[in-house]
């Protein structure tokens, strides 16, 4: 029987290591350059159509995307994002088989003001960034993470509407339709009366976004949002909250006539009804962190590191690290781990509550978009805890409301 | 000698070497080749700037860090036992928190 101390004197087997003569799993001709999963072994050519495919597959899979829809893609630099990048100019060029066909835009949140960067550091990285995406010749916009702080009032009283459309009704919607292009490109100069009558369309005080940056923040912005992360006590809050806010940031840009998308992609993220029209999509879940960094690397997809709020952290520095740590390391030695995990989480479903027609547009947590309960008396929950280290902005709106729970399942995997 | 090219390539691990990705190296001569797992110890002797934890773990790179043998991947070369030659190039990538 297994004992501590046993002795297995190397009648263990030992990983068989193949050799770099073995040829590609799938055309059998060429050598292979890497292996995949548990031991597929594909040569440059066979892994880029594999790598190509399993994008299409997945945009497919989730929802149609009928030609002409406006899709944001959510860019953070990183290696995912970038692949994911690279994948939709891949997918609409010209000589594509079964072109895509929808008009895409990009959307970087700068967080360096959450993860301790200078301004210089955040500017480099910006701009590293932007010439990324002036070469791929779609529409970008580049917003600051502390403009979730500074959303209008009057935004978000009228409701984080659970139907996502503007609060003034279709015509707006048709106004905004009729007024913003299709495609810009960066060819063409800006229609100034365009932008001018987006402008007044909107009560935003927020920062007019033209095609590019937006206008610098503020030293106090960056403040607010470091007191904000610095009143968080745990590098797991930390990690979750930055992660709601950047949700959030990019759905509430979604609902203002700047982002006007039926669909955001991104490489992380919570794919759920709880936005109402906007459809989510992750189609970077099917591939390995391995799949993504060869390819990358393979086929030169430019990437931008910039350090996070976890980099260099130890390995229990929070849940996240943790759970990714003790991931990675079993899938060293046992390969499904991974695809198992995924497989099983496939399974799971968010229960969706029935729609109540008559829950105010205002009764939803502006954070997690959740109901808020407003019948428990006591209750708090983080969003007041912050309200009352920061009471401004964000969390000063739901002055109906004096008490409210934030109802949220958390999937750490 | 062995000249030797090695990157630490996106993904932060640049990080750990002094935010330099390319090295070019020179090992020294020694009467037995050098195998990966050589190479990793007098990295971590040498060019690890800090937290060799997060680049090296026990004999061989921590899980998460990918490496490349001349576009290769070092599992299809042997991992840790393949014999280092002349002009190689290493790469190595994390692979860790990337979005």
């Amino acid at each position: 029987m297994c004992q501590v101390d046993e002795e297995y004197n190397g009648q263990l087997d030992h990983r068989v290591t193949p050799r770099v003569s073995k040829k590609c799993v799938k055309c059998k001709e060429n050598t292979t350059v890497l292996i995949i999963r548990a031991g597929d072994a594909f040569c440059r050519g066979c892994f880029k159509e594999y790598f190509i495919h399993k994008f299409r597959a997945m945009l497919g899979k989730n929802r149609v995307i009928f030609p002409g829809e406006k899709v944001l893609l959510a860019v953070s630099g990183g290696p995912a994002s970038s692949s994911m990048l690279s994948q939709v100019q891949e997918g609409l060029s010209r000589d594509a088989p079964k072109k895509l066909r929808f008009v895409p835009g990009i959307i970087y949140i700068d967080e360096g003001g959450a993860s301790g960067q200078s301004m210089e550091e955040r500017k480099r990285a910006v701009a590293q960034l932007e010439s990324v995406f002036r070469a791929t010749n779609y529409h970008y916009h580049i917003v600051h993470l502390e403009q979730v702080l500074s959303l209008p009032s009057s935004v978000l009283e009228a409701g984080s509407s659970a139907t996502g459309k503007p609060p003034t009704g279709s015509s707006y919607k048709a106004a905004v339709d009729h007024l913003i292009p299709t495609r810009k490109n960066q060819n063409q100069h800006p229609d100034l009366s365009v932008e001018n009558a987006q402008s007044h369309l909107s009560n935003l005080s927020m920062q007019e976004v033209q095609n590019g940056v937006t206008s610098p923040i503020t030293p106090e912005h960056t403040q607010a949002l470091k007191r904000l992360f610095a009143s968080v006590r745990t590098p797991t809050a930390k990690e979750d909250l930055l992660h709601t806010l950047r949700h959030t940031l990019c759905i509430e840009l979604w609902q203002q006539q700047l982002c006007h998308f039926e669909m955001l992609l991104c490489s992380q993220g919570f794919s759920d009804p709880r936005h109402g029209d906007v459809v989510i999509v992750r189609p970077m879940r099917d591939y390995s962190s391995k799949e993504i960094a060869y390819y990358n690397r393979m086929f030169d997809i430019p990437s931008v590191f910039i350090p996070g709020l976890d980099s260099k952290a130890q390995d229990k520095a929070s849940i996240q690290r943790l759970t990714e740590s003790f991931v990675t390391k079993l899938q060293t030695d046992f390969p499904s781990t991974v695809s198992t995990i995924y497989r099983t989480s496939e399974k799971l479903h968010t229960a969706c509550p029935p729609q109540n027609t008559n829950t105010q547009l205002s009764a939803k947590c502006l954070l997690c978009v959740c109901a808020l309960d407003t019948k428990l008396g006591e209750s708090h929950c983080q969003c007041t805890k912050m309200a009352s280290h920061h009471g401004n902005g964000l969390y000063s709106l739901n002055k109906n409301t004096r008490h409210f729970v934030l109802k949220r399942v958390v999937f750490f995997i | 000698m062995l000249l030797k090219q090695l990157e630490t390539d996106r993904g932060g691990a640049e990080l750990l070497f002094g935010s330099v990705k390319e090295h070019h190296v020179t090992l020294p001569n020694q009467s037995e080749p050098w195998d990966m797992k050589q190479l990793l110890v007098w990295i971590r002797g040498n060019m690890l700037k800090e937290r060799p934890e997060l680049f090296v773990q026990g004999d061989t790179v921590r899980p998460g860090i990918l490496v490349l043998i001349n576009d290769a991947d070092w599992e299809l070369m042997g991992e840790l036992e393949y014999e280092l030659q002349d002009k190689d190039n290493v790469v190595f990538i994390s692979t860790l928190h990337g979005g």
